[in-house]
Formats: structure tokens, C-alpha cells, sequence
């Protein structure tokens, strides 16, 4: 951060690395910025590496879905197979390593989670971002309709539309996409909103720039920050609709094995073999934690006047 | 008051409208004929025409479109296809365990939630304070279909407290209604203790310590009343996903609700009986929220509607 006005004599007990116009508020302020980066880039560290084992993971360990052995069902954690192999988390009702499915389930709630939010939030702001500036009937009419969808608890909406077409995994990011779409157009117009009449919006239009540019140069740019916190909510949000979802059977088909699905398969060993269905769920809220988490730190980090006391 | 009434309850029939018209419409999308469903593989030519005759499937979409509008107005959605009684009435006979389920959460969710945000907000930064954010963070993040396994497996199979699934007594009822609630607590609880924290921070409240009045009255009297507003929204919003939290818990528990009807005719792709638990579970969601815009006008005098 530099100066420009009035440069300030150093005075003593300046911290060395500020520059020679720098005041020690100023150095001040500057350290305490940094501060809060490098804490809210600690707070990243969960999802990093979550995406890191999600895509990794499966590599490491493959996820074979057809051979099934059926001497090595239900082994508990950490039972040595007939290979000499150790299933680390045990295995499940076919005689699969739950390693392998946790990985592979990582590697679809990524997919799902930033495919759905990427999807939605393109929706959402083709409709948000057009009916705050342009107001009037398109305006009420998307609105209206946003209204109407809201008035749906959003997991029944899922519930619907995943029941009519069908188990897979694009089908469960089309279900999701539709039924979050609201959130982002939201936001996308209220940022829109107020945006519209400021100076440099006004100058855009006083220089002739058409109404395609000043909507993509100078408004999308500034519905960035707060959609990147709603971004971060939706992410977990959506992550734990998936495996809802599959954890009904209306999500990804059997072979596929979302962390949901696991789950609800292993509801059947439960006196037998408590870990099919604990261990999933336990990476599941470890995952939507790290995410609300984050999400907390980023919206304090973005927003410091409303941060939560 | 009495003409926001008329409008409030316009929109809200506003409301219930597009509710019937996104589930036509999405049932309408389902790819294939239903006719042909219902009849399954063994069906001759003849007998799918008579069911899209039927069922007026032969007729054009806005024939239909108005058709059915008119039957769910009347509530009459047609039989169900595998219980062979009226879908309203096979639904009908579900909403008292459902809404029995739904309200002990409730109950159970606001009785924890608001003795556990105030007593955090009185005690800001102190260990219980941060362990009870912490507890309410988890209550949200835990996904509630695997909080009741871990429920069953604890407290069914482990301890044998508590039978593990289907509908009964009040021993049936603890472990789906504790689920349900949970999820509640972890909203509601960092929303009172945020919102007292808020109300705190106002002048008046100052004024009242200034003349004299203690804590515990400045915080009954001056700061609670206050405070009930965004709480009132919030509780009546998070019905919607207490409502849908009882389609899974429900399912997790064997609860014979409308939500495990609905699981089970997902499964059979008895469609009838979907649109009818759908439009049932939305309806009743969208009345409670007419209630809570309706109860703010008592909750708070300064809102009086024109």
C-alpha cells in the first residue's frame, strides 16, 4: 500500500519493513491486513485439503465397482484380507475396501458441490444481474417466480425433480443446480441494484458504452465479492443435498458410491458392521464443517464492519 | 390490518398456486408415457389407451393444465396406484404422525435453543460460550440422516433405550424428534445469541441499566421482546427444512408420516401419491410462514400494516 498524499517523516519505532513514508498507524493497519489473510488462508487449509485427497485419493487407491469378494465381507476396520492387504476403515456387505469408496465419494461430493454451485451461480446471475438493472416487468416477473420457487422447502423440490429423471450423476447436478439457482440471482440483483446509478456506471453510459458491456465490465466484476461468500454456503449446502439425495436412492446411481449412498447401505449391518455407515458420514460433517467454517472467516474477512461478535 | 389480511392471504393462495403448477409441470416432464408406466410391461396397446383416456392423458397439455387445477381445488388428485384408496385420503391419514413428529422438534428445538443463545450471550467469550457455538455449528453441519443412524446405533442398539424404528409410543417418537431438533438448535441457537448480543448493543437498554433495573429484568423485559422478530421468521422458515428433514428421518426411522409414504411411492412411482405429499408438506409450509407474517404485527407495536 503506498501513500500518496503528505508524505510523513519515519519515526522511530517503525517497523523496518514499512517504507520510509509510511506512518505507524498506517504499518499498523497493513500488518493487521496481513494478519487476517494469513489466518483466514489457515482456515483454508481443511478444504484444501479435502479437494487435494478428492482428486488424489482415487488415484492412490482405485475404486474398483464390479469385483466383488464376497470371503472379505463386512471385515472391521483394519483387518488384514486374503491378499495380505490391510482394509484400514474394514470392508462393507460385497466385500469392498471402504478406503477406496470414502475416496471415490470425496472425489463425487467435489464434483457435485462445485459443478452445481458453478451452474447455479451462471444461472443465477444470467437472471439476477439483467432483472436489477432493468427492472420493470422482467424484473417482477423473475422475482415473482423466484418467490414462487422459495416456497418450496428445496430438498422436496430435489426430491421431485431427482424422482422424475432418473438416478446419475449429472441428473443429481442438474436437480441441485435448478432448485439453487434462487440464492445467486438474489444476490446477483440486489448487487445490481446497487450498483446501477453509481458514478462510474453513469460514465460508462455517458461515454456510449452499450448495455451488454456495462452490465459485464462494470457490474458482474462487483457481484464477485458477495457471491463468493454466498458461493461458499451453497457449496456445503449442495454438498449435503447430494448426499441426501443418494442416501434416499434418488441420487447417484449404485455405482457410484457417494458418501450419502455408503451411508444407506450400510443401514442394513448396523448390528453387524457400525462402520459402513459411521465412517462416510463422519468425512461428510468434517467436510460441511470445514466448509461453514470457512465460510464464517471469509464473509468477517470481506465484510470486517457486520463480522459476528 | 384487515386489508394487509386480504393480501397476505391472496398471495399466499398465489403461492399454493405455482406450488400446483411446478409439481404439474415437473410430473408432466417425467420422460416417457405414465400411461405405459402404469401399466408396466405386460400391457397390451388397448390398455394403455383406456388409462391415457382415463386419466385424460389423450387430452391436449392446457386441457389438462386446467383440468387439473379445477380436481385440486377439490382436493381430488386421483387413486393411488398401488394403495387403490384416494391419494388425498392415503395422504391424509399420514399428516397427524408427521405434524405429531414436526411440532416435538419444534417444541424441542425452540425450548433448547433460547436458554442455551441467552445464557451465551450473557457469558460472551466464556468457555461455555464458545463450546456452545461450536455444538450449534456442528448441529449444522452434521448431516440429520446420519446423526439418526448413529442415534440408532447408540441409543437402540448399544444402550436399548430406545426401539430403533416404527411408530408408536412416546419412546418411538424421542430418537426422530431429538434428530429433527438438533438441526434446529444449531440454527437457532447462534441466531438468539446473536440477536440478543445485537439488541444489547442499543441505547435503550443502556437507559435501562441507567435507572437502575437489573440485568436479569433489563434482559426479560427490554432485550427479549426485541429480539423475537428475526427468531419468529427464522423458526417459521426452518419449518420448510424441518418438514423436509422429516422426508429423510422419517425414511431413517420407519415413521409411518407423510414423508416415508412419499420415499415409498417415489419407489413405486405411484405418482398420484408424490404430487399429493408434495403439495400437502408445501401447503402446510407456506400456511405456518402466513401465520409468522401475521404474528408480527403482535410481536412488535410498531408494526401496524395499512
Amino acid at each position: 500500500m503506498t501513500v500518496s498524499s503528505s508524505p510523513a517523516p519515519a519515526r522511530p519505532g517503525v517497523p523496518p519493513e514499512a517504507s520510509p513514508r509510511e506512518t505507524a498507524s498506517q504499518a499498523a493497519v497493513r500488518l493487521r491486513q496481513r494478519r487476517r489473510a494469513w489466518r483466514l488462508a489457515a482456515w483454508a487449509v481443511p478444504i484444501v485439503a479435502f479437494v487435494v485427497v478428492a482428486i488424489v485419493g482415487p488415484i492412490v487407491v482405485p475404486y474398483d465397482p464390479v469385483t466383488v469378494r464376497l470371503g472379505e465381507r463386512l471385515e472391521p476396520p483394519g483387518a488384514v484380507l486374503a491378499d495380505g492387504t490391510r482394509a484400514w476403515l474394514g470392508t462393507d456387505q460385497v466385500g469392498k475396501d471402504l478406503v477406496a469408496q470414502v475416496l471415490q465419494g470425496a472425489r463425487i461430493s467435489l464434483l457435485v458441490g462445485v459443478a452445481t454451485v458453478l451452474a447455479a451461480g451462471v444461472i443465477g446471475m444470467a437472471a439476477g444481474v439483467p432483472a436489477g438493472y432493468f427492472g420493470g416487468a422482467l424484473d417482477t416477473f423473475l422475482m415473482r417466480f423466484a418467490d414462487l420457487q422459495l416456497a418450496f422447502p428445496s430438498l422436496l423440490l430435489a426430491i421431485l425433480i431427482a424422482a422424475v429423471l432418473g438416478r446419475s450423476v449429472t441428473n443429481v447436478i442438474i436437480t441441485l443446480s435448478v432448485t439453487r439457482w434462487v440464492t445467486f440471482a438474489r444476490v446477483g440483483r440486489a448487487t445490481t441494484l446497487a450498483t446501477r446509478e453509481r458514478e462510474f456506471v453513469m460514465a460508462a453510459r455517458a461515454t456510449g458504452a452499450s448495455t451488454t458491456r456495462i452490465m459485464g465490465r462494470h457490474i458482474v466484476p462487483l457481484t464477485v465479492t458477495p457471491l463468493i461468500v454466498v458461493a461458499t454456503v451453497e457449496l456445503g449446502l449442495v454438498i449435503l443435498a447430494e448426499a441426501s439425495l443418494s442416501f434416499l436412492g434418488l441420487g447417484t446411481p449404485p455405482d457410484h458410491p457417494s458418501w450419502g449412498l455408503i451411508v444407506a447401505n450400510g443401514r442394513n449391518y448396523l448390528s453387524t458392521a457400525w462402520w459402513i455407515s459411521t465412517i462416510p458420514g463422519i468425512a461428510l460433517s468434517l467436510v460441511i464443517l470445514s466448509v461453514g467454517l470457512f465460510g464464517d472467516q471469509l464473509n468477517d474477512f470481506l465484510n470486517p464492519k457486520t463480522a459476528s461478535k | 390490518m384487515g386489508s394487509y389480511l386480504v393480501k397476505r392471504l391472496a398471495y399466499s393462495l398465489f403461492v399454493i398456486w405455482g406450488a400446483v403448477t411446478i409439481v404439474f409441470v415437473v410430473v408432466r416432464m417425467i420422460p416417457g408415457d405414465p400411461a405405459q408406466l402404469m401399466v408396466g410391461a405386460e400391457g397390451t396397446r388397448a390398455d394403455v389407451e383406456a388409462l391415457r383416456h382415463r386419466f385424460g392423458l389423450d387430452q391436449p397439455l392446457p386441457v389438462q393444465y386446467v383440468r387439473y387445477l379445477g380436481q385440486a381445488a377439490q382436493l381430488k388428485f386421483g387413486d393411488s396406484l398401488r394403495l387403490e384408496v384416494p391419494a388425498a385420503e392415503a395422504v391424509s391419514q399420514r399428516l397427524p404422525a408427521t405434524a405429531l413428529l414436526a411440532a416435538t422438534a419444534m417444541v424441542f428445538g425452540v425450548g433448547i435453543s433460547l436458554p442455551l443463545g441467552i445464557f451465551a450471550a450473557m457469558h460472551r467469550q466464556s468457555i461455555l460460550d464458545r463450546a456452545v457455538s461450536v455444538v450449534s455449528l456442528l448441529g449444522q453441519s452434521v448431516p440429520n440422516f446420519w446423526l439418526g443412524i448413529m442415534f440408532i446405533l447408540i441409543f437402540a442398539r448399544g444402550l436399548r433405550w430406545f426401539p430403533s424404528a416404527g411408530t408408536g409410543g412416546v419412546d418411538h417418537l424421542v430418537l426422530p424428534a431429538a434428530t429433527l431438533a438438533l438441526l434446529l438448535v444449531g440454527v437457532l441457537t447462534r441466531l438468539v445469541r446473536s440477536g440478543l448480543l445485537d439488541v444489547l448493543d442499543e441505547e435503550y437498554i443502556r437507559s435501562a441499566y441507567a435507572k437502575g433495573l437489573t440485568l436479569r429484568r433489563v434482559i426479560n423485559r427490554h432485550a427479549l421482546p426485541n429480539m423475537l422478530i428475526p427468531v419468529v421468521t427464522v423458526v417459521g422458515l426452518q419449518l420448510g427444512s424441518l418438514l423436509a428433514g422429516a422426508v429423510i428421518i422419517e425414511t431413517v426411522f420407519g415413521w409411518a408420516g407423510v414423508g416415508r409414504l412419499l420415499v415409498d411411492a417415489i419407489s413405486n412411482r405411484d405418482y398420484p401419491i408424490v404430487q399429493v405429499a408434495i403439495l400437502f408438506i408445501t401447503t402446510g409450509f407456506i400456511l405456518v410462514n402466513l401465520l409468522v407474517d401475521l404474528s408480527y404485527a403482535y410481536l412488535d407495536p410498531r408494526i401496524r400494516y395499512r
